[in-house]
């Protein structure tokens, strides 16, 4: 009876703190359109196949570096051009959509994961593992990300898989810092005490009790890590450490491009647009997320 | 050149007007990497030795400018015993070293610098082996050297003689390459004392047209005219190589006047680059080859008619075309067409995907599926091997052959190609190092380099091939040489152990004003003969 | 105070310890073989190979390495480039002044132009320089910087031809390098030029990796700014009819500024990894694109010792932030 009272309340709280936030989302027009422009990434990527008018691997060898369409010489098959070997830029650029939100979404799901995991322990246990614990994530933290993940690709060898990992790897560290010291500050609050009386393992502590009361500068942190994801992938790729041709990732595009950056401006200038575009909105809806779920800036 | 670097230029001819003569003319040369070092043994790039063996050092011989022919070079005059074991070298008489703030040479050029700069690499004993941490002589070794020179021999003081242990007859082609440079022994001697043994990487001292004034890592070397050269001194007064990795950018600065010539420039800015009126280009067939090499000790790729079959399937103009920008010709035989003994007469394989899928049924393949390697890094002989490999891909699908693209990192992707059971056929190419065909075919294609660790991956071994090319070694008789090498053309393109793609053109832009640059087919670049003109 | 630095420092040595075991461990998994690249196309026999190996100490077991790798690091040796056999310490002292002229250049645009857009911003919340600036300042922070810097080479050294292409100084410029950082150097010369040259070369450069630290400071300013603002003692100083300026300049200000310290120290490691990225798109010559160089060529020494380098440095400079800190805010220390 108790029991069910605690959960209808808990589903009732939950769904107006949502209202609230959604409120607060939506007052932020920055925030909503990014939100917005992120639909559409989303669903292009989805849809790739439907919304690209060429296949984005498929080479016309009597294409070669055809420019936009507006431009003198274009043609209305290729709506941004072709690049060097004769391929739909426009039809690259969407399917590169994909790449980068799936690059986002594995990334922060693997550096949350992981950056969780080990920060509930080492706040939640404290003394020697958390020493240990966090001397490790300083020491991945003294090297300069782009650097280590660098590294870490030649290590693994280059390749998508092995840049997101090498990426996810190197955020965790920010993971696992907030969520010490999240969990640090509730551990003490007396509705922890109160449930480890009644009797609540560890884990259960851990993860249905303190967790759920954590979840707001994760969150923040995980757009965050989003969309430095897709340009930390990019730069890998532009590096010629990501994905690896004929795949169309933008950054590898790019890496490709440079060598017309005189000659074809439209190969150079898109697939950066691309980046700059993406990235861009997942940080205004960032952004909109923090100003909603932080009270401190709320009421500033 | 535009206004402001305009207005830079005059300010500093005001500045450096007092510090050095008016009008000295200054050449500079956007260079595409940093050399290693400056003494030009130990390491093995072109980009070192284009910094180090070409301006600073001579050798006992030299190749003639603009082609591979042997001309004297620091040695006047030689001679070669009847039996091809003994070579006696008469030395050029008043040469000087160059001088620097430490060094000043008191004797000239004689037959110890001679000795101690052979000696030092073939000789583990030499105080100067190991002079640097972790030396090694890799162009000394795998020119076999070593087991090459039997004994060295001071005659007098402009007299040496080197006796062979084997008839060998590139070896004077061997000796005019640039790790066989001559280094000052009293130089060494004077380091040795100072125990600053270092310098003479750092701070080379040599022969050459240029004496090395400075070097700031990864930007800039400095260069000036050596006034008391043995031959025609250089008509620039200042060389600079301003390093400069991004083919984008040296045009860049090309074009902005920032420098006066440029190597390797992008396949695709050759257009602009010929449209530009403030520019002009050179361009001369490299002496290189890029080549897909089966491994024809695996089924089905043993039999050589498959091999032909799938080289008649590759549409190698289409690759000069996108790969290449058309920037190169499609190869038909291992050795470039600049190369003495080059066989024209040999007839290329047609492009004939419907011949080639008959051939293939005729020997029984169907449904084959194959790998081809292609490399992760961009080389003289092949500008994108994985776009190279994804035209084969479409090419060979035409033909019922499936096809898989793998790719490793650049030093596994060279040990893992020489492997004898390698699986699928190879991207790789070669660029001569002394432009004797010795240097492709016996180093790419003879028994001797099979097996792993070797250069010949396609792993083929024909006793007719290398009987052939050893005989042509052994032989002093240049024209018994080519009618060999020729005939060995000839089993090479009937067992097509390789499909040969392309021999890439070297171009050369540079600013209009720039008079006497001569491309060398080995790939070099030297300036003692540049000069600018207004 | 001196407890405080001490028990820091004491804090970094087992991090430090711990950073060259990774250093070192890293570059010994890599894949690829050093010796190998050094052969190229030629191949190499595997006796030759063993050999080399053997003189480069590669065979040698890998906890020895590290002992011996310890050890000399210890008495300052960082080894040698396998690439140019040059002491690794010497290319790295050689390189790094190019790379904090072009980091220092940037944090100095990056915070003479952030914070005062960031105060303004805050001053004026709501206006249209409020929105223009922030909105430009997150399209700063959204920058995929390798491409800017290819756009802003386009115009300004392509089309527009007002600023060279790559390099520090104009080649026609040559004296000797005294403190290595060519601005100082070039005013030392005395050279008619020199430094507008040194200068010229500097700013594209400079301006695309100060991008995203200029975009992070506005925003830090401007929202630390907002908060201290709403802080009791800022309103009672306003309610009290001083002058607003005042307020800003001396109340507000001030406690805003520490935080925005912080952020301009934490931002040396996206310096850095910025400077990757920028060093190779202008070919400058310091120690990311060194890195990157050799990273493919499998310079192990390099590598290793040069990852430590930059580690030690990142890890000084936040030392220093958190002394700086401590100096700021008295609370920290006795924490």
């Amino acid at each position: 009876m108790t029991d069910a009272t605690v959960k209808l309340s808990d589903a009732q709280i939950r769904r107006r703190m949502l209202a609230d936030f959604w409120y607060d989302f939506r007052r932020n027009k920055g925030a909503v359109a990014g939100l917005i422009v992120f639909a559409i990434l989303v669903l292009v990527a989805i849809f790739a196949p439907l919304v690209a008018p060429h296949s984005p691997t498929l080479q016309y060898r009597d294409a070669l570096l055809v420019p936009p369409v507006w431009s003198e010489g274009g043609q209305s098959a290729y709506l941004l051009g072709t690049d060097a070997v004769g391929r739909d830029i426009f039809s690259r650029l969407v399917f590169g959509a994909r790449y980068s939100l799936f690059i986002g979404v594995v990334v922060v799901m693997i550096a949350l994961t992981g950056g969780i995991i080990l920060g509930l322990v080492a706040g939640y246990f404290g003394g020697w593992v958390d020493t240990i614990i966090m001397r490790v994530m300083d020491i991945v933290l003294a090297f300069p990300s782009l650097l280590l993940a660098l590294v870490l690709v030649a290590i693994l060898g280059p390749g998508l898989t092995n840049a997101m990992i090498a990426i996810a790897i190197v955020y965790q560290p920010h993971f696992a810092r907030l969520t010490r010291a999240a969990v640090m500050g509730e551990k003490q609050r007396e509705y922890v005490t109160a449930a480890r009386l009644a009797g609540a393992g560890n884990l259960r502590l851990m993860v249905r009790t303190i967790l759920p009361n954590c979840l707001a500068p994760l969150i923040v942190q995980a757009t965050l890590s989003f969309s430095s994801a897709v340009l930390d992938a990019a730069a890998l790729g532009f590096l010629g450490m990501g994905a690896q041709p004929p795949a169309p990732e933008w950054g590898t595009m790019l890496a490709e491009a440079r060598e017309f950056i005189l000659r074809a401006w439209w190969v150079v200038t898109f697939p950066g647009l691309a980046i700059l575009i993406s990235v861009l909105a997942i940080n205004l809806m960032g952004d909109g997320l923090r100003d909603a779920l932080d009270p401190k800036l709320k009421r500033s | 050149m535009n206004a402001f670097s305009r207005g830079l230029l005059a300010a500093s001819v005001l500045a450096l007007g007092a510090a050095a003569p008016a009008m000295a003319k200054t050449f500079v040369y956007c260079s595409e990497g940093s050399p290693e070092g400056f003494d030009p043994v130990p390491y093995t790039a072109g980009t070192t030795f284009d910094a180090s063996a070409h301006p600073i050092y001579n050798r006992l011989v030299e190749f003639k400018k603009g082609t591979t022919e042997v001309e004297p070079g620091l040695a006047e005059s030689w001679e070669v015993s009847e039996d091809g074991l003994e070579y006696t070298f008469h030395l050029r008489k008043g040469v000087k070293f160059h001088s620097n703030e430490k060094f000043t040479p008191t004797r000239d050029f004689n037959a110890d610098d001679v000795i101690f700069s052979y000696d030092r690499q073939g000789n583990a004993e030499n105080p100067w082996h190991q002079y640097l941490a972790g030396i090694s002589y890799e162009y000394y070794s795998a020119m076999e050297m070593a087991s090459l020179i039997s004994s060295m021999e001071k005659i007098d003081d402009y007299t040496v003689k080197f006796t062979l242990s084997r008839p060998e007859a590139p070896f004077m082609a061997n000796i005019a390459m640039p790790f066989a440079s001559i280094v000052s022994k009293e130089y060494a001697d004077t380091l040795e004392a100072a125990g600053t043994r270092e310098d003479l990487n750092n701070l080379p001292i040599g022969t050459g047209p240029f004496k090395f004034v400075a070097y700031q890592k990864d930007a800039v070397i400095r260069y000036q005219k050596n006034a008391d050269y043995w031959g025609t001194a250089p008509m620039i007064d200042d060389l600079v190589f301003a390093i400069t990795p991004d083919a984008a950018v040296r045009l860049q600065k090309l074009k902005a006047g920032e420098c006066h010539l440029m190597p390797y420039p992008a396949p695709a800015d050759l257009e602009a680059i010929k449209a530009d009126p403030n520019l002009k280009l050179d361009e001369q067939a490299g002496l290189n080859v890029g080549y897909l090499a089966y491994n024809t000790t695996v089924a089905p790729f043993d039999n050589p008619k498959v091999r032909k079959a799938l080289n008649m399937a590759i549409n190698k103009g289409a690759i000069v075309d996108a790969v290449f920008q058309g920037a190169a010709v499609a190869a038909k035989n291992p050795i470039p067409p600049t190369m003495w003994s080059y066989n024209d007469a040999i007839q290329d394989d047609p492009y004939d995907p419907e011949a080639a899928k008959a051939m293939l049924e005729a020997e029984g393949v169907s449904d084959l599926s194959m790998k081809i390697w292609a490399m992760p890094v961009q080389r003289p002989y092949m500008p994108n091997a994985r776009r190279t490999a994804e035209l084969m891909q479409e090419d060979f699908a035409k033909v019922g052959v499936n096809v898989e693209i793998v790719s490793y990192e650049w030093g596994e992707y060279l040990k893992k190609s020489t492997e004898v059971n390698r699986d699928g056929a190879v991207i790789l190419g070669w660029t001569g190092d002394n432009g004797d065909p010795d240097n492709f075919l016996a180093v790419l294609l003879s028994c001797a380099a099979a097996g792993e660790g070797g250069s010949n991956r396609a792993q083929w071994c024909n006793e007719d091939f290398s009987a052939l090319i050893s005989q042509a070694k052994q032989t002093s008789d240049p024209a018994e040489r080519t009618r060999l090498y020729e005939e060995a053309q000839v089993i090479f393109k009937d067992q097509a152990p390789w499909a040969t793609i392309a021999h890439s053109t070297q171009y050369v832009p540079m600013a209009k004003n720039v008079e006497g640059f001569m491309m060398s087919p080995l790939g070099d670049f030297t300036f003692e003969t540049v000069d600018l003109v207004e | 105070m001196l407890r405080f630095i001490l028990s820091k420092l004491l804090y970094l040595i087992p991090t430090f310890l711990g950073i060259t075991m990774i250093a070192f461990g890293f570059v010994r998994v890599l894949p690829g073989d050093p010796v190998l690249l050094m052969a190229g196309e030629r191949g190499i026999t595997p006796e030759r190979h063993a050999e080399l190996s053997h003189q480069l100490g590669f065979d040698r077991p890998i906890w020895e390495q590290y002992l011996d790798f310890l050890g000399r690091l210890l008495q300052g040796d960082l080894g040698n480039s396998l690439v140019t056999k040059k002491p690794v310490l010497t290319e790295f002292l050689a390189l790094f002044p190019a790379t904090i002229e072009l980091g220092l250049v940037a944090i100095v645009i990056a915070t003479m132009v952030g914070i005062p857009v960031g105060v303004i911003a805050a001053i004026k919340r709501g206006s249209w320089f409020d929105q223009v600036s922030m909105t430009a300042a997150l399209v700063g922070f959204s920058m995929p910087i390798f491409w800017w810097g290819l756009l802003l080479i386009i115009l300004f050294s392509g089309i527009l031809q007002w600023t060279p292409v790559s390099g520090r100084i104009s080649l026609l410029y040559y004296f000797p390098q005294v403190t290595g950082f060519m601005l100082i150097d070039s005013l030392l010369s005395g050279q008619k030029g020199a430094f507008l040259s040194a200068l010229s070369h500097l700013i594209l450069p400079s301006v695309v990796l100060a991008t995203i630290p200029l975009a992070v400071i506005a925003r830090q300013t401007r929202s630390a700014m907002l908060e201290v603002m709403g802080e009791d003692y800022v309103r009672t100083a306003r309610a009290k009819g001083l002058p607003s300026s005042r307020v800003v300049g001396v109340h507000a200000l001030r406690n805003a500024m520490i935080p925005v310290v912080t952020t301009i120290g934490l931002q040396i490691g996206v310096l850095m990894a910025g400077a990757i990225l920028t060093e190779t798109i202008f070919s400058w010559p310091g120690i990311g694109k060194w890195m990157i160089d050799s990273i493919s060529r499998r310079d192990y020494p390099v590598v290793q010792s040069g990852l430590l380098l930059i580690a030690g440095v990142v890890m000084l400079v936040n030392l220093a932030v958190d002394l700086t800190y401590g100096l700021i805010n008295p609370r920290i220390r006795h924490k």
